[in-house]
């Protein structure tokens, strides 16, 4: 059984006089003990707006949270406000994108930790005071015993993040969600804060709930990664499939989309066309139609269903929301002469994207 | 002859304080002696991690920054020189494209507005409806429908917001284009979209770019020439395919194996060095090297006394570093206390807290 | 049958749907944004009230406020305050004059001190505040100098107590509405000019005014093309905020003694001052003035409050 198992999470917002906005429409995934789970998407696909939802953190007024996420037997989303406090910290923890403003400004770093010690582990005085300095010095800040009397800003970006996470392991959690831990890092920073999250996995068996945009972070750190668009997940897979065969154009596009640091120099990007706002209802189609380069009259008859990817050699737990994957669509226009089918793609899959992977 | 030539340009902030007129108290060295050249039709790209400089070069090439001292010479004027109205004049040729579209765009503006205001500060065209045509060729070109021309900021998307950006400095017509953190505002699958575009654009109208990013890969993209900043000088700098083939200094070999790529093949079989602790602050710079307080690699007496210089070590490859060739050859190996070396097959080089916080 | 035209007929449709009204400047959407506003619109009806009983009191006061009509009636029963009545509904003053017509008299003068005194500071502290955020943004090392000095001098007139000062202004330029109105608008200066100034120097800072510079627009249209209309948000919100406290400050100086020496003219502050003798007997004589200053400052502040709001970019959608 799975530690946390979402299934069908939905949020709504409805502001006073303004047109209700589905932020979530329907995400399910699974995250198993000490296993890495990647929330990855663009801004607005809702992976923010999970995690919050997941934590009871999002305001009451004017949010409609519906479906079911389960922990251990108990359904976060209907757990009464005091047994989620309980929750959070001792079991649950957050990190998130800015160290700075999670941090309160006029209180020491050694007291934001203490409080949570004294709060959730009932320690007191010194004992408390060694506890928090060891757990410094356990996500790496050195010199602990310093840092503890020192306010947040006297600390830089980095060490910032490493004082949260601290804050966030305080009690041991069994989940850990990390919303953009890294985006407001500089990039040595960040290599240094993702090792310490995977030591941490490694070393404490936290299961951890990675929210990103970065699909060179989730490359190097989750087992199982979902990729979110418009509020629905669109493709769910085993890191390695996910990455070697992309079958959602979504996931297609966005890898084919990004300069790689590896990739030789002279080849023009293929970017996927139009912006987040050129998007139809899921309840009338794939969201995704108007971007995509493949989208077909099925594709505009209600939302596809998330399901296994079809074809011979399909890894299991590879899971796609699309009636017409790429992965199948490949095979297809190599055996079929392109053009003979009526339904081909308005423009033909690059040469490229044909022979990558 | 090089379109743009920096000469040991250095931008000082004096550091204010006092009660009734203001004493300076210290300065934040932001650019400290950055020599470099870049040809015309080329993209220059400039790397390197928040705080080391690398915008306030870029501004101080417009002289949106007072230069302290050198020579910023652009086809054969010193820019640092000029008075201040021949200054405003000459960045008709002198353009800047943005980080943050919305943020650069003035709200209360039409895109009409925004993009005919450069022209009537430089008398290009001869009336509104002469500058209206340009501007419609210009949005043309960029991607944008002639429709936008009475539409404002808010209306667009992040990405139309930077093609916005661009065409406001298309429309004068510049040679150089300085492009600050370009597509590092905007969402992944837009960044290619606006990448693509630039590409385009300085193919058809033989521009020549300066980029300024903190994204190595979306630099080394791009560019011709890297140059790689570590707190306000240039550490390194090579054509951007030698650049990432064989890296010398030790900061680009950092900096390149921190920059995660979308491959978990590669992400688990690639060695990657952890520096140590923080950027130093620009205010109070180490002595000697820069990068010595963080530096795997560094040597006694000489790293932290004496400040290397950039040096030409190969055809276009220059590298500020005492000690580059010893660290290419394997004559000198990394100390561990400074770094975590993790070699592929997931033997980490366990390593005490001795490092340098820098604070 | 064709799929491919099929196929983005269908798609046009449904895309086309999901299409957001297209909005209008930034000034067009505060407005849009303001007229859906409960408070604002509150605001604006105190205020709309306030405004034509200003222009239209003297006409439709049932009598003649400055004349002492049942005088004999409130000298003969000593003590005897007459209360609201069919013929007073607000009762008598003191002097036996009826009023209610004091009340929509005295509105005229209560808005001319206020408005004007606030266009004054408001034009003065403006002016210092502009001068000084431009000098500092854009003036170089002179322009510095030229900020310190206008801003010591504003620092030293936010140090003196507002009322303190204006009593001192009162006193050295004799008793006249003029003296109150000056008095007034004098204390509003600095809070203009520093929030303005303010305003401009966070508005320098932004990218867009960067961006203009970048451009090589000349200095002259940045400030007055750029930083400035983006800064008068706050200066604008301020200034309704400052009309509420004016009228107040106003009937303060009145009610010291300061105001229009012709005490029998009425203006709200100066009923105040008159009733506060005889509170004890007669509140209702200090009600009424009373209630009026502060249902208008609460008009004034709703209708700020809400333009606050409805220009904050943040809350754009």
């Amino acid at each position: 059984m799975p530690l946390l198992s979402v299934d069908e999470l939905k949020v709504t917002f409805q502001g006073q006089g303004r047109r209700a906005s589905t932020a979530v429409s329907g995400v399910s995934f699974d995250v198993d003990e000490g296993q890495v789970v990647g929330l990855v998407g663009e801004s607005g696909c809702g992976k923010s707006v999970t995690s919050l939802a997941l934590m009871g953190l999002l305001p009451k007024k004017g949010v409609r949270v519906e479906g079911r996420a389960d922990y251990r037997g108990t359904d976060l989303l209907s757990l009464r406000p005091s047994a989620m406090r309980d929750l959070r910290g001792t079991q649950l923890a957050m990190i998130f994108q800015d160290p700075l403003s999670s941090l309160n400004p006029v209180v020491p770093i050694g007291v934001q930790v203490t409080e949570i010690l004294s709060r959730h582990r009932g320690m007191r005085g010194q004992a408390a005071r060694d506890e928090a300095a060891a757990l410094l010095e356990r996500v790496g800040i050195p010199d602990p015993t310093r840092r503890l009397k020192e306010y947040p800003h006297q600390l830089s970006g980095g060490m910032r993040q490493r004082a949260l996470i601290a804050m966030a392991v305080a009690c041991a959690p069994r989940l850990l969600i990390a919303d953009e831990p890294t985006t407001a890092l500089d990039v040595t920073i960040q290599a240094q804060i993702l090792e310490l999250l995977k030591e941490l996995v490694d070393q404490e068996g936290t299961a951890l709930l990675m929210i990103t945009h970065d699909l060179g972070v989730v490359a190097g750190l989750c087992d199982d990664v979902n990729v979110l668009y418009a509020g629905k997940v669109v493709e769910s897979a085993d890191r390695r499939n996910l990455f070697a065969e992309p079958a959602h154009p979504y996931a297609h596009g966005l890898l084919n989309s990004i300069p790689r640091l590896d990739a030789p120099r002279g080849q023009p990007l293929n970017p996927v066309r139009g912006s987040i706002n050129d998007q139809i209802a899921w309840a009338d189609g794939c969201a995704f139609a108007p971007r995509c380069d493949h989208y077909t009259l099925e594709c505009l008859e209600g939302a596809p269903e998330l399901g296994p990817l079809a074809g011979a050699g399909a890894p299991a737990g590879h899971q796609v929301r699309c009636v017409n994957p790429v992965r199948e669509r490949l095979e297809t226009v190599t055996l079929a002469d392109v053009g003979a089918g009526d339904d081909s793609p308005a423009e033909p899959v690059t040469q490229k994207e044909e022979t990558s992977e | 002859m090089s379109l743009l030539e920096l000469n040991e340009v250095k931008v000082h902030f004096p550091v204010k304080r006092g009660v009734f007129f203001d004493r300076t108290v210290g300065h934040v060295y932001a650019v400290d002696g950055v020599s470099l050249t870049i040809e015309a039709g080329q993209t220059y790209g400039l790397v390197g991690e928040s705080g080391c400089g690398k915008t306030t070069l870029g501004r101080a090439v417009l002289r949106l920054n007072e230069i302290t001292s050198g020579e910023v010479v652009f086809d054969g004027t010193d820019l640092a020189a000029l008075p201040d109205e021949e200054m405003r004049r000459s960045r008709r040729r002198l353009q800047m494209v943005f980080q943050d579209p919305l943020g650069s765009l003035n709200p209360r503006q039409n895109i009409e507005s925004i993009l005919a205001e450069g022209m009537a500060a430089h008398g290009i065209g001869a009336n509104r409806t002469e500058r209206r045509a340009k501007i419609v060729e210009v949005l043309e070109r960029v991607g944008l429908p002639a429709d936008a021309l009475s539409r404002y900021p808010h209306e667009f998307s992040g990405g139309q917001r930077q093609r916005i950006g661009i065409a406001r400095a298309l429309v004068l017509e510049p040679d150089l284009i300085i492009c600050d953190e370009p597509v590092s505002a905007l969402d992944v699958s837009i960044q290619a979209q606006v990448i693509n575009l630039l590409e385009e654009l300085q193919e058809s109208m033989g521009l020549t770019y300066l980029v300024i990013a903190h994204d190595l890969a979306v630099v080394r993209h791009i560019s011709d020439v890297i140059g790689v900043m570590y707190l306000g000088a240039l550490v390194e700098e090579a054509p951007s395919d030698l650049l990432y083939a064989e890296p010398r200094h030790p900061y680009t070999r950092a900096l390149m194996s921190a920059v995660p790529v979308p491959d978990p093949e590669v992400e688990d079989n690639r060695e990657r060095i952890l520096l140590r602790g923080d950027l130093p602050s620009p205010a109070n710079p180490p002595t000697g090297c820069r990068f010595h307080t963080r530096c795997p690699w560094r040597q006694a007496e000489r790293c932290d006394t004496e400040r290397p210089v950039l040096t030409e070590l190969a055809d276009g490859h220059r590298v500020a570093c005492h000690y580059a060739a010893e660290i290419a050859d394997g004559t000198i190996q990394p100390v561990r206390e400074l770094a975590e070396r993790i070699i592929p097959e997931g033997e980490s080089v366990a390593v005490s807290e001795k490092a340098d916080t820098g604070e | 049958m064709s799929t491919k035209t099929d196929k983005i007929d269908r798609l046009a449709a449904l895309t086309a749907q999901r299409e957001t009204t297209t909005g209008g400047s930034l000034w067009v959407e505060a407005f849009r944004r303001l007229r859906s506003s409960k408070m604002a619109l509150i605001g604006v009806a105190i205020m709309a009230l306030f405004v034509v009983i200003a222009l239209i009191g003297p006409w439709i006061a049932p009598h003649n406020p400055t004349s002492q009509l049942w005088r004999d009636e409130v000298f003969t029963n000593r003590g005897e305050f007459v209360g609201p009545r069919g013929e007073n509904w607000l009762g008598l003053d003191h002097l036996g004059r009826d009023q209610l017509s004091r009340m929509l008299v005295g509105a005229r003068q209560t808005l001319l001190v206020g408005v004007i005194s606030t266009v004054l500071g408001f034009v003065v502290g403006a002016l210092i505040g502009g001068v000084s955020g431009a000098a500092l943004a854009f003036g170089g090392r002179a322009g510095q100098r030229l900020d310190t000095v206008l801003m010591r001098f504003i620092d030293m007139m936010l140090a003196m107590p507002s009322l303190l000062l204006a009593v001192s202004i009162a006193a050295v330029m004799g008793q006249s509405l003029t003296t109150v109105m000056i008095a007034v608008g004098v204390v509003q200066v600095p809070i203009f000019a520093r929030l303005l100034r303010g305003s401009m120097l966070s508005q320098a800072n932004a990218d867009y005014v960067l961006a203009a510079r970048a451009l090589g627009v000349r200095r002259r249209r940045v400030v007055m093309g750029h930083v400035l209309p983006n800064s008068l948000g706050p200066v604008i919100v301020q200034s309704t905020l400052a009309l509420a406290t004016a009228i107040i400050e106003a009937a303060a100086l009145s009610y010291l003694g300061l105001g229009n020496p012709d005490a029998a003219q009425p203006e709200w502050g100066v009923m105040l001052a008159q009733a506060e003798r005889f509170f004890d007997e007669a509140p209702f004589m200090a009600i009424c003035p009373a209630l009026g200053i502060i249902v208008t400052a609460l008009g004034f502040t709703l209708l700020g409050e809400s333009m606050r709001e409805a220009l904050d970019p943040k809350l754009r959608s």
